[in-house]
This record gives structure tokens, sequence and C-alpha cells, in this order.
């Protein structure tokens, strides 16, 4: 491939020069959390609270045995997405794992197909085929919604790919978690999204546990920020629980990829209120260790805070959101009960074209 | 009305639990999210969070109760405006009852999917091969040369398609499969990648998922083995698992089965373990003409296809038409050689001891129907069928390990849907049960060979 060679080459002498300098990836600074107007504040508290109501009533359906299966709650990461939401445009894709709920409310997908999805249900989004972990939606850019841990991310550095092959500005936003980090096929990817210079978003939302294993259990490099450097990937830590520095990072993220720098890794920290699963009871961590995350981190307290103590926002605004947000979740609660099952003859239907 | 908290189902399995402990007492007040009891479910001890914001109004169940059914109402949450005075509202609804309630709802509610039979599998209808037209020019092509034609071909004809792998590029491909193809396309479209499979792999599946056509070329079907997850999880079940929305519209090719002297791991053919997916397409090809009639289709069919070829008849001869647009119809199979005492059903590699066994019974008067399957799935058995109803014989010929091979499927589905025509047990001829040796003598000796089909032939005709 000659023009990658010579890309490659090039690529070669620069980080020679960056060698003598002493760094062989020049990351960029990390940005400072961006302030918000009222705006911005008053649509990140509205979104976040609308995915934390979902997930709670997800939970409670599941607890009904009207979700079967695996569920994964998104509960206290809801900064992650909704931030990233905000830095993105039209065109950009998203693709993550199987604790997808979040990812899919922020990129618009309507509650009630998703709620519809989760209770297997034929106006669901795969038409009650997919379920929680296999959701997807073409017309919001959405690919899924993976269940093998890791999967999605050369996928969507494929979807990157792509966005290269035709010649358009999109960015693929991949999120993983860090159990996926390290898994290999996530390291193929970073080579080769580096080597063809790929605009893909890397996010790595460090939640601290891998199902039960803590990070410190499972990764000999817990800086995740740092997992790209072999292949010249920069990295910068973010906290996942402030949505507005969420924001800026991805704005500077998505920007690194839309000018043709090839890809970056974005390491969350962040934090999940709930066992990784349904049926898990969460022992391996200290109750103590939650209830400080919830009471001093919680991602959407902080903005309710911050729009209080602007007066952008009284109590009785903020009631009118959660509200509104609470409507729609138990509409779509309903919706999930009342639609009915996929008609048996879909079992067959879908596999081919 | 207060509302009812139920007791809740917290894993996949669980059907009741032990009530172990009220961490909220009546009358506290309660928001979203904070633990109010704990349960014992039969893995282990969880904690039961609010959904709603009230008070906790009263306790049905008492802590300590072991056995409580999902879904029975354990307490009553008051809302807003709602007072103690509020509780009789459904207090006088003994807990039991609502959970009859609720088993009642749940059997209505499953009765649709419970009750309902099984529908039948669709009948894929697929077209007959392309009349070639009289006079049409016919070339003697290597199966090298006519896989690099499909995909030069389909790639002038669609900006979408595109090829990666490894060496597929500069080196002109590790069996010079590609050759030309980077001179022609540039690397745009001819794309070199690491030793990366599964990495290739899934970014070929995410490329289709986003509307291109990728041609991954794996170097060989061996290494593939790496990216197996995502050719059968990311690439094969998208389509249904998105509910139509979503596939990949990907080819996934390169040598397969045994090549010579290479041994276990670069040994092993992988029709019958693709030949399982449900979603994906599998194709064999034996002649140059079928390779790329099947290619061409393969690259423009919208599914992932699996196509498996062969570095030995990589350098075979076949006369190829000469025609502007060749394309075959994946899921046909082809009488390479019409018969009427036996049927030899075969793909790929398998043809060849088919052919000459057919060529050697001839000579002892035994005339042998020989089809080449071409497409492993969906398989036309059909045509198989068709043929044993005339022949009465069935023999089956492949490379790869005996269980659960090509050939016991043939038999099975032969057994099932023509068994008062059989007059002999179905005979699969397969490779030996074993890793592929390296040793010359006991290679050969793992492989089929034109003896042991002509053996089968004479046996299930029952001629020695």
């Amino acid at each position: 491939m000659a023009r990658a060679a010579s890309k490659t080459s090039a690529a070669r002498s620069r980080s020679t020069k960056k060698g003598a300098s002493g760094s062989a990836v020049q990351a960029p600074k990390p940005p400072k959390p961006e302030d918000f107007d009222k705006e911005q504040e008053l649509h990140a508290y509205r979104e976040m609270l609308l995915i934390r109501r979902f997930e709670e009533k997800a939970g409670q359906l599941y607890g009904m045995g009207l979700i079967g299966g695996f569920c994964h709650l998104y509960i206290g990461q809801e900064a992650v997405v909704v931030g990233m939401q905000m830095s993105m445009k039209d065109g950009d894709q998203v693709i993550t794992g199987y604790r997808d709920h979040g990812h899919m409310l922020a990129t618009g997908m309507e509650a009630r197909g998703v709620m519809a999805e989760l209770t297997g249900r034929r106006n669901g989004y795969s038409k009650g085929k997919g379920g929680s972990m296999h959701m997807f939606s073409k017309e919001k850019k959405f690919y899924g919604g993976h269940g093998i841990v890791g999967a999605q991310v050369p996928l969507g550095t494929g979807l990157a790919f792509a966005n290269r092959y035709r010649g358009d500005d999109s960015v693929s936003i991949t999120y993983f978690g860090d159990g996926a980090a390290n898994q290999g096929q996530v390291y193929e990817s970073f080579n080769m999204a580096s080597l063809w210079k790929l605009p893909v978003v890397y996010i790595i939302e460090n939640n601290r546990y891998a199902m039960g294993t803590a990070v410190a259990r499972s990764s000999a490099e817990t800086d995740f920020s740092h997992r790209g450097l072999s292949f010249k990937i920069p990295g910068i830590q973010v906290d996942g629980m402030d949505v507005r520095a969420v924001k800026a990072a991805g704005d500077l993220a998505v920007e690194w990829c839309r000018s043709g720098k090839g890809p970056i890794i974005l390491e969350m920290q962040t934090y999940r209120y709930r066992g990784h699963s349904m049926s898990d009871p969460a022992k391996y961590r200290s109750k103590d260790e939650v209830q400080k995350m919830r009471s001093e981190h919680d991602p959407i307290e902080q903005v309710k805070q911050r729009l209080v103590a602007n007066k952008w926002a009284d109590e009785d605004e903020l009631k009118a959101i959660d509200k509104e947000v609470r409507e729609i979740v138990g509409d779509s609660a309903e919706f999930a009960q009342t639609d009915p099952e996929p008609d048996v003859s879909e079992l067959y239907t879908d596999i081919l074209l | 009305m207060p509302t009812e908290i139920l007791m809740p189902a917290l894993s996949p399995t669980m059907e009741e639990g032990n009530l172990s402990k009220w961490i909220k007492k009546e009358g506290d007040a309660v928001a979203p999210g904070d633990v109010i009891a704990e349960i014992e479910t039969d893995k282990a001890t969880m904690e039961v969070e609010a959904v709603d914001e009230g008070t906790l109004g009263k306790i049905l169940i008492a802590e300590g109760t072991e056995g409580v059914k999902v879904n029975t109402a354990i307490a009553l949450l008051l809302g807003e405006g709602e007072s103690e005075a509020d509780l009789d509202k459904t207090a006088s609804k003994p807990a039991s009852d609502a959970s009859g309630d609720e088993t009642a709802k749940t059997e209505t509610e499953e009765k649709p999917s419970g009750g309902a039979s099984v529908p039948a599998a669709p009948e894929i209808k697929i077209a007959a091969d392309p009349d070639i037209p009289e006079g049409t020019e016919m070339v003697s092509t290597t199966v090298r040369e006519a896989l690099r034609d499909a995909m030069a071909e389909e790639m002038r004809r669609d900006g979408d398609v595109f090829v990666m792998g490894e060496e597929v590029a500069e080196y002109q491909g590790a069996y010079k499969v590609t050759q030309g193809l980077l001179q022609e396309f540039g690397d745009k479209r001819v794309v070199d990648t690491p030793i990366t499979e599964h990495g290739f792999a899934g970014v070929g599946v995410g490329a289709a998922f986003a509307g291109l056509k990728p041609i991954v070329e794996f170097m060989t079907f061996n290494f593939a083995m790496q990216a197996i997850d995502q050719i059968v999880n990311s690439a094969a079940k998208t389509l249904y698992m998105a509910g139509g929305q979503m596939g990949a519209p990907i080819v996934f090719r390169g040598p397969n089965g045994a090549a010579a002297r290479v041994a276990a791991q670069h040994s092993q053919c992988y029709a019958a373990w693709y030949g399982h997916i449900p979603g994906l397409k599998v194709v064999m090809p034996y002649t140059a003409a079928d390779a790329k009639g099947l290619l061409k289709a393969a690259i423009r069919d919208p599914n992932p296809v699996i196509f498996l070829e062969n570095e030995i008849l990589y350098g075979q001869s076949f006369d190829v038409p000469m025609m502007d647009d060749f394309v075959l119809p994946i899921g046909k199979a082809r009488i390479h050689k019409e018969g009427k005492d036996a049927t030899i059903v075969s793909f790929g590699i398998g043809m060849t001891y088919a052919v000459k066994a057919a060529e050697e019974l001839a000579g002892e008067g035994i005339d042998v129907e020989v089809i080449d399957l071409r497409t492993i799935r969906p398989m036309d058995l059909d045509t198989v069928i068709e043929s044993v109803k005339k022949t009465n014989r069935l023999v089956t010929v492949e490379e790869g390990f005996p269980q659960s091979s090509v050939g016991a499927h043939i038999a099975s589905q032969v057994m099932q849907r023509a068994f008062d025509y059989l007059d002999a047990p179905v005979i699969t001829v397969a490779g030996k049960d074993v890793p592929m040796p390296y040793a010359a003598n006991l290679e050969k000796l793992a492989l089929p060979n034109v003896a042991e089909v002509v053996e089968a032939v004479k046996a299930v005709s029952y001629r020695s």
C-alpha cells in the first residue's frame, strides 16, 4: 500500500523528532470543564434524569419479571453519554457494549422503543428479537448494543474506516468499559486506527469494576488514557461524573478526529451505582464507597445544584422537568407492557436479506 | 392510591426469595434509589431499591419471611398528598391475592407465545444458472485468475466494494489471488492489514454496517478462527438482532482446508463450521467458472458470505465463459455429470475425488451422477433428493472431519425426506477423525482418496 507506506514513514520521522524532545505522543492538554449556559445545564439535567428514571423503571420491570435475561443498568454513568452527545453532530456514529440503554436514549432513540425491546415486544427497536444488549437504530446512527465484551471496538473502528473511505467528516464514537479494555481486539483496533488515521474517539468508561473485578485486580496499567501509547494514540483522563468536563473533552476529541489527526482515547472516570447486572449483589465493594459517590459526585445532583445556585431553575421548575421525564418513562413502561409480543411469523424473518 | 412495592425477581431464574431485612420502617420517607429492604435470592443477598418517591406506608411482608413469591406485594408506598387513611384502599387486599393476580396475568400473557406452534421455515426459491448464449467463447482460466477477475469486475462496477487483508496489496496476495488489484484500484480500495485477523474482520464488519461492501481476505481460513466471534456474533447475527434494520454485506474469503504438508493447524475444512450458522451464506466452489460466478454473486449479496477456496485448486484450469457479467446463483447445486446408478455429492476440492471415482466406475459399468453442491448454506437439498430418487444410492465426499460433517447433514436430510427411495444406507466419505499429520504417508491416509470413494459407491450399489 504505497500511500500508507509513505504516510507511515512520515509519521516515523515525525515521531523521531518528538522522541528527541522526549515525548512519543503529543497528547492534547486535558481541557478545563467549560461553563455551561442555562440552556445547556437544563438540557444536560433533563437528558441525564431521563436515563436515570428510565433505568430505575427498567430495574422495576425486571423485578416484576417483565424484562428477562441480562439487564445492565447505567445509573451513575449518565454524564458520559449526555456530555459526549452534546459534542457530536449529525452523522457521527455511536456504538457500545451491552450497558447500552443510556447511549440509546442519549442519541434520541425513543424511550418506548427501547423499553418495548427490553420487554421483548414487537415495537421494540429490534422487533423484540434483540433485547437489552442488542439494539440498533440506523436512523439515529446507533450501531448497537453488542453482547460480546470488546467486540464493538473493531466494529466502531470499521465505522470510522467507512467515514474515511467516503471522505466525509463523521466521527465514530466507540464506547467500551475498563473490562473490555483488556481484550486483545481492542489493541488490534488501536493499531489499525492509528496506522490509518481513522476518525474514532475511543471512550473508555472506567466505572472501576469489570463485573466484580476491581480495575487494580485486572489491569497492569490502570491509567486507561495511556492504553494507546504503544500505538501513538493520545489519551485524556476525564471526570466522567461532571457533564461539563465530558463535554469539554468530547469537543476536543471530536475536533481532533475531524481535523484528520486520527484516533484519540478519552478515559471517563465514572461509577455505576448498581451491580453489574440485575442479579449482582455487588459485594465486592463497600456500601460507603457507593454512598460516597452518590452523595458527593452524583452527575445529576451536580447540575441540579448549579441550576439552583445560578437561579436558573427553582424547585418547581425542576419538579416540572422531573414530572415530564417520569411521564415519558411511565408511558414507555405502559407501552412496553401492552405492546404485543412479536408475531410468531417473525421467528424466521431478518435472518437473510 | 398507594403504590404496591412488589417482591422483585433479581436473576433470570428467580421465582421466590426470602425477605431478610427491612431497611426502611413504616413512616420513613423514601426517595428513588434508596435501599428499602434486603432479600435473599437463590444466588445472593440483594438490596431492593425504591423506584418511586413517597413514604413507606405499610409493610405487608414481615422481615424474616421465607419463600416470598416474585411479584407479591411486600409494602405500600404513600405518594404525595396521601396519608395512612389511604392505606385501606388497597390494604384490604391480601398480598397472596395480589400475587395470585400477577401469576394469572403472567399466564395469560404467555399464552400466545406458549400455545402457538412453530411456524415452518420459509422455503428458499433460487433461480437456475443463467443461460450461456450459444457460441460464447470459453476461456481456459485458473481458479486463481477467475477469483481475481470476479473481484476486479465487481470493484469496477461498485465503488463501495474494497478488499482488505494480509498481503493483498503490495505483495499481490499471499497466494496471488489479488494480483494486479492494487495497480488498478489503488491503496484506498486494496488495503494491506497488519496480521490481526480478529481486528480486521471486525473492522470489515463495522464498515459493512456503515454500508460499504468489504471483501475480507484471510490468508487462510485457519487464521479466521481468531476472528470467528466477529464472523458469527457480529456479521451473521446482527440483521436478526436489529430486527432487519442493518446487517453486514461482507465477503470473507480465502483458502480453506488442507493444502500440502502444512500439518494440523493449517489443514482444516470450515464448511461444516460455518454451515452451522443461520445468518451466513457459505460457498465452496470447485471449478473456475463457479468460482468467478459465485464470487461475483457473493460480493453483490447483501448478507455475510463465507467463500471457501482451496490452495490446491488455485492453479487448476477450467473453461470460463467469456461474458460481460457472469453471475451464478448462491444456493444452487450443479449436476457435474449425469448418471443413473448412484449419486455422489461433493463440493470444493472433494469434487476432485468424486470426478475421478466416477471415471473409474464408468469403466466398471457403474454410471454415477456427480453433484457439485457449490453452496453449503443455503443447501440445495432438492437437487440432491431428485438425484437420489433416480439413483436410489448416495455417497457424500468431503475433506473435513467426519463428525457433524456436511455429509452427515445431507445423509440425515435424505433419510428424513427420501427414506423410501434409498436402496442402501448413505455412506459419508470424509477426512479421518484425526488432526492432520505432517508425515507424507500419514497425511495421505488422513485425507479421503479416490479408492475410498469408488469402494463406497460399490458398497451402496452392493457390488464388490
